[in-house]
């Protein structure tokens, strides 16, 4: 049990950057998904808690000390990698055993450990196999095992849930929330699966191009997320953008599409005619009509019983879509009209795509 | 429709019949291939068993004799020829603890160059991997004065170390296991670090146990290739204690001016066949999996 730090780290390989300095930290026992595109750095800064890799700068801390200089087995850590690492030679009790037979631990208790942890796992059936002869499932089960094993400080996932399919997916998702919670373990998780984050993690670090876009809870994430990356990135369908002016003294939005829609939260900093972006998520959008209701043609209708997803066109050709009630079936070419709640509205600035909040004092928060 | 029917079957019978035809002719040359190959082995086997006169008349018999017993005894105890040359069974000895120096030494030393080579980023690496590759170019036969200068100057003529050492570097297993080892994944190597293994370790525990199939089968030709040394352990070795049984068996056969105990050089030619072949028949299973498949 730790607490993990990280402070400013950097990495470059050559003239590329992938991180640009990254601080992050964990409290004892808390689980941090740290979650992505491909290629934003995520695994990288992984990597460099193991102490696979070393960072071009900045400092790694467990428990306060700076562990940045020691070698991965110094650290206390355990990984579960993404093929598991299996070593296809041992048995599954061998696997297991391996870092604790390093560690010189004696031999009543490796068996002892071992034999618990398969326990707790439900593989105790499986430790004379090899690998070879598990489904994925189970020899994702035996690499957690081989890292509860060890009864390490800190426990790194290096997306080990890609390699199984859809059903087994959902399955150990949960099975590694509750053996977290249970063992207590500080964690980091590293994913590109955003249904995989907002389950697993209390807290999030959304990555984009070796930055922490955001940090924070899942819900957080979700209902105020910091920049147009990040709320295109969590939510699915990906959250709709439109481009407005600020009108009204800062108190309402002038799309491009036409309507302005007055902020429920109160006026936003910047000049009359700031370029902004608006956003909202589809299960946001009404189809009501009104008199800020705007004409979408619809280009595709997806009905999926509980709900409708439309993909659709405004006037000015930029392109928004909703998940409307069930039951609701427009054809493709009809023109629906569309209301946008003021209070579901996210507003970003247009030139940094940062979040822009209402001005202190007026805000609701 | 009966017609049909009976078209369907006068063809089907067409067919196996031409199968069978093919399945003929591919085995017919089958045999023929296996007949080239043994016919000499039969001929030495055959001729082991008769007396000298025999095969010294120019007869080449084709059924075995009934000398066997004393041929045998001969060639294993006392050696052949007018020049009482070594014993069969001192240089088959020779031979074994030769082709098994060379071919353990081989593997191990390639094991662990080529373990350098893939897992370790240090200056010069591969610089180091060019230098092994290019010694394939420098075989026994090219380097022989040299070598030969550095073993008087070791003093290592008419040794077994002698026999042994110049064999010993491998370019072709380092390559193999080069080769083997770039199909490891990276994880283990990582999964290994923070399971806390050393290099050491994690070579003996992972590396070497997942290289059994193509070691097993690298021994197999590495011993057969020591086996079948003929010019450095001619050269090296001048005492008839140290004798090999391939230079052995060649200086049982005379020059001319005197007439060859072809009985017991046939003899101690058969007797140099049996360990390769028990080397080859003993680990094929292995051999064939090595060549074939990995175990990962």
């Amino acid at each position: 049990m730790a607490t993990l730090e990280l402070v400013g780290i950097r990495k470059s390989f050559g003239a590329a950057g992938v991180l640009h300095g990254i601080d992050l930290s964990v409290a004892d026992g808390e689980m941090v998904v740290i979650v992505g595109a491909s290629g934003c750095g995520k695994s990288t800064l992984l990597r460099i808690v193991a102490g696979l890799e070393t960072p071009t700068a900045g400092r790694v801390l467990i428990d306060g000390r700076d562990v940045t200089p020691l070698e991965p087995a110094e650290r206390d850590i355990a990984m579960v990698f993404q093929n598991y690492a299996l070593y296809p030679h041992m048995s599954v009790f061998d696997n297991m055993a391996y870092g604790l037979r390093i560690r010189r631990v004696p031999r009543a208790e490796i068996r002892r450990r071992v034999e618990e942890t398969a326990a707790l796992l439900g593989i105790s059936a499986l430790l004379d196999r090899r690998p070879r002869q598990l489904s994925g499932g189970q020899r994702q089960r035996v690499a957690m095992g081989r890292a509860i094993v060890r009864e390490p400080r800190l426990f790194l996932f290096d997306e080990p849930l890609s390699n199984l399919d859809a059903k087994l997916r959902v399955q150990m998702r949960a099975e590694i929330r509750r053996l977290q919670k249970r063992l207590g373990v500080t964690s980091l998780f590293v994913t590109h699966d955003q249904i995989e984050a907002m389950t697993l993690g209390d807290r999030l670090v959304v990555m984009h191009e070796g930055r922490a876009a955001q940090i924070a809870t899942p819900m957080e994430v979700w209902a105020r997320p910091a920049d147009t990356f990040v709320a295109g990135f969590i939510g699915s369908p990906a959250m709709n953008f439109l481009a407005a002016r600020l009108a009204e003294e800062g108190r309402a939005a002038a799309l491009a599409a036409g309507p302005v829609l007055r902020f429920a939260d109160g006026p936003r900093p910047g000049a009359e005619g700031r370029r902004l972006v608006v956003g909202i998520r589809p299960e946001h959008v009404e189809a009501r009509a009104g008199p800020e209701a705007l004409p979408l043609a619809v280009d595709l209708a997806e009905p999926l019983g509980s709900e409708t997803v439309l993909h659709g066109h405004l006037p000015g050709g930029e392109s928004l879509t909703a998940r409307l009630p069930g039951g609701l079936a427009p054809q493709a070419g009809e023109v629906l009209p569309l209301l946008l709640p003021a209070e579901a509205l996210h507003v970003f600035d247009a030139e940094t795509g940062r979040r822009l909040d209402p001005l202190e004092g007026m805000a609701r928060r | 429709m009966r017609a049909l029917a009976e078209d369907g079957a006068g063809e089907a019978a067409a067919q196996a019949g031409r199968r069978r035809r093919a399945a003929l002719w591919a085995h017919g040359w089958l045999a023929l291939g296996v007949l080239v190959f043994a016919l000499p082995i039969w001929i030495t086997l055959v001729g082991s068993t008769h007396d000298a006169g025999t095969i010294g008349r120019g007869e080449v018999p084709l059924l075995p004799g009934s000398h066997a017993v004393e041929n045998y005894a001969t060639a294993w105890a006392e050696g052949g020829g007018r020049f009482r040359t070594t014993a069969a069974a001192a240089m088959l000895w020779n031979s074994a603890l030769m082709a098994l120096l060379i071919a353990a030494g081989k593997i191990a030393i390639s094991l662990l160059s080529a373990y350098a080579v893939v897992f370790f980023s240090f200056p010069g690496r591969m610089a180091f991997f060019w230098m092994i590759f290019v010694t394939l170019m420098l075989p026994v036969e090219v380097r022989i004065i040299p070598t030969f200068q550095v073993m008087v100057d070791l003093s290592l003529i008419n040794t077994m170390a002698g026999l042994v050492v110049p064999l010993v570097a491998s370019a072709t297993a380092t390559l193999l296991f080069r080769q083997f080892f770039l199909t490891i994944p990276d994880e283990y190597v990582e999964a290994a670090k923070m399971d806390g293994a050393g290099p050491l370790r994690f070579f003996r525990d992972v590396v070497v146990p997942l290289s059994v199939t193509n070691i097993a089968a690298l021994f197999v030709i590495l011993f057969i290739y020591g086996w079948n040394q003929y010019l450095w352990p001619l050269l090296v070795v001048n005492d008839r204690s140290l004798e090999t049984i391939v230079v052995g068996l060649s200086k049982m056969i005379g020059t001319g001016d005197a007439q060859n105990e072809w009985n017991t050089i046939m003899a101690t030619a058969v007797l140099a066949m049996l360990p390769p072949v028990a080397v080859v028949v003993l680990m094929q299973r292995w051999f064939v999996r090595g060549l074939t498949e990995t175990e990962k």
